[in-house]
């Protein structure tokens, strides 16, 4: 089949890649960006380990094809830490012990991100319907619950 | 797990969209909107249509407006957008409430209103409020449009009228009066999976009687729908003189259910009274708040 010249923006960066249509969007940022930290789980939409953010919004990666991110910034795991220094939300994750495998962890991280980028003010209550949407099966969530709520000040950006 | 190829278009307009359908409809051509049925459909290889239409870069169809006391959403409005109320009164609400029962926020963000209809999924939240309320869904293709009412739009279950070379751009919902009450009630086994058992209810209170009292159910059978001797048994008397659990064992008497693996025929009918039961309570409360 064949593949079309794609121009994305991913984390700031312009790349510019050839994909077939059908590609999806996470396993464009996989293999044709090198941007490896976007995790794919379940490749039908369930478990949201590939969520990124695109125009602001957490989506399933998997579940969109990289064509339709065409001119829309396209945030990932990547774009979190400064060098070496961890995002305030990665750094709670370490201390809370919110991962054990990590392999949900990016697409927690950026699930997060979104949620208090797009709404400072969500509710504790909408948080937690927020975090049900991806699935961990190492952590049963408490820890994870415990990392955002240490956190949310500064998430909320007032600290 | 990977879609089989097909080829993306990606039209501006309606008239553009309905040209490109026209041309590969035949060959199994597919709307695109939200994509997160569809997309782990063609995942799964359950679908592998060769060519795609996508609706998404169509600005006039994530119209949402009020006009003339219908509530019209255009086909790339999202669930999300129901999140806080988009119309004044009862409706507003009703949809704001069922919206938190569908699959999971990022889900909400992408997957579209009319794109559910267009799936038609028994477990469908949104079919559910388009038959009880009575939704008109619009319909264009290169030959023109149509309006279907949701009674004539649901023929089976995953199946509409919609021809091939059909796209809905929007459906219509009669704003509900002030004076309206509702309640939903569903039941699954995880927060934000497929419903096994939802009703939502309406009905207004005249002179301490109920009126137009309307009682749907989703998930129990192949389509969801109104179930006339429950809404016979509320219909013109006071809304304290039935019982609920008379209403529950009307409600069980009156579906047909679905059986799959999981989850036997019975269940489902327990579950119809159930749903139906809460359904009717919770409008009842929200109706004693009011007043």
């Amino acid at each position: 089949m064949d593949k079309h010249p794609l121009e994305l923006t991913v984390n700031g960066s312009r790349f510019t890649v050839e994909v077939e249509h059908r590609k999806t969007l996470a396993d464009t940022l996989r293999e044709d960006c090198g941007l490896t930290g976007t995790h794919v789980g379940c490749e039908h939409g369930v478990c949201g380990a590939c969520t990124v953010l695109v125009g602001g919004e957490p989506v399933r990666a998997c579940l969109m094809f990289a064509h339709q991110a065409a001119g829309r910034p396209v945030r990932t795991v990547e774009s979190l830490a400064a060098g070496e220094r961890l995002h305030v939300l990665q750094q709670a994750f370490t201390d809370h012990h919110a991962l054990q495998c990590g392999y949900c962890t990016p697409g927690f991280l950026m699930l997060i991100v979104g949620a208090f980028e797009r709404d400072p003010d969500i509710a504790d209550g909408e948080l937690i319907e927020v975090l049900s949407s991806n699935l961990c099966r190492c952590t049963g969530y408490q820890n994870i619950i415990r990392a955002v709520r240490s956190v949310q000040d500064q998430l909320r950006g007032r600290a | 797990m990977k879609p089989a190829p097909f080829e993306l278009h990606r039209p501006t307009t309606l008239g553009e969209a309905l040209a490109i359908l026209g041309r590969v409809c035949d060959e199994g051509g597919l709307v695109l909107a939200g994509g997160q049925s569809l997309v782990p459909m063609m995942a799964l290889r359950v679908v592998y249509p060769p060519h795609l239409v996508d609706i998404n870069g169509i600005e006039p169809l994530s119209r949402i407006a009020v006009e003339d006391g219908l509530l019209t959403v255009g086909a790339t409005v999202r669930h999300a957008a129901f999140h806080r109320p988009v119309v004044d009164g009862p409706l507003g609400h009703l949809l704001a409430e069922v919206s938190r029962h569908i699959a999971h926020y990022p889900i909400r963000k992408r997957g579209t209103f009319c794109g559910s209809l267009s799936h038609a999924d028994p477990a469908s939240e949104w079919c559910l409020v388009a038959k009880t309320l009575g939704a008109r869904i619009h319909l264009a293709s290169l030959e023109g449009g149509r309006v279907l009412e949701a009674d004539a739009f649901f023929v089976g279950a995953m199946t509409t009228a919609r021809e091939p070379a059909e796209i809905v751009v929007e459906a219509r919902l009669p704003v509900m009066p002030g004076a309206a009450t509702f309640g939903f009630s569903e039941f699954n086994r995880r927060a934000g999976d497929f419903a096994l058992g939802m009703s939502l209810v309406t009905f207004e209170i005249v002179d301490g009687v109920v009126v137009d009292p309307r009682i749907g159910i989703g998930g129990i059978e192949e389509m969801p729908r109104r179930l006339p001797r429950v809404e016979a048994m509320l219909a013109d008397r006071r809304v304290t003189d039935t019982e609920p659990a008379a209403l529950a064992a009307a409600a069980c008497e009156e579906v047909d259910p679905m059986e799959d693996a999981t989850t036997t025929a019975d269940y489902r009918r327990h579950l119809a009274g159930v749903v139906v039961a809460r359904a009717v309570g919770a409008a009842v409360a929200r109706q004693a708040r009011k007043d």
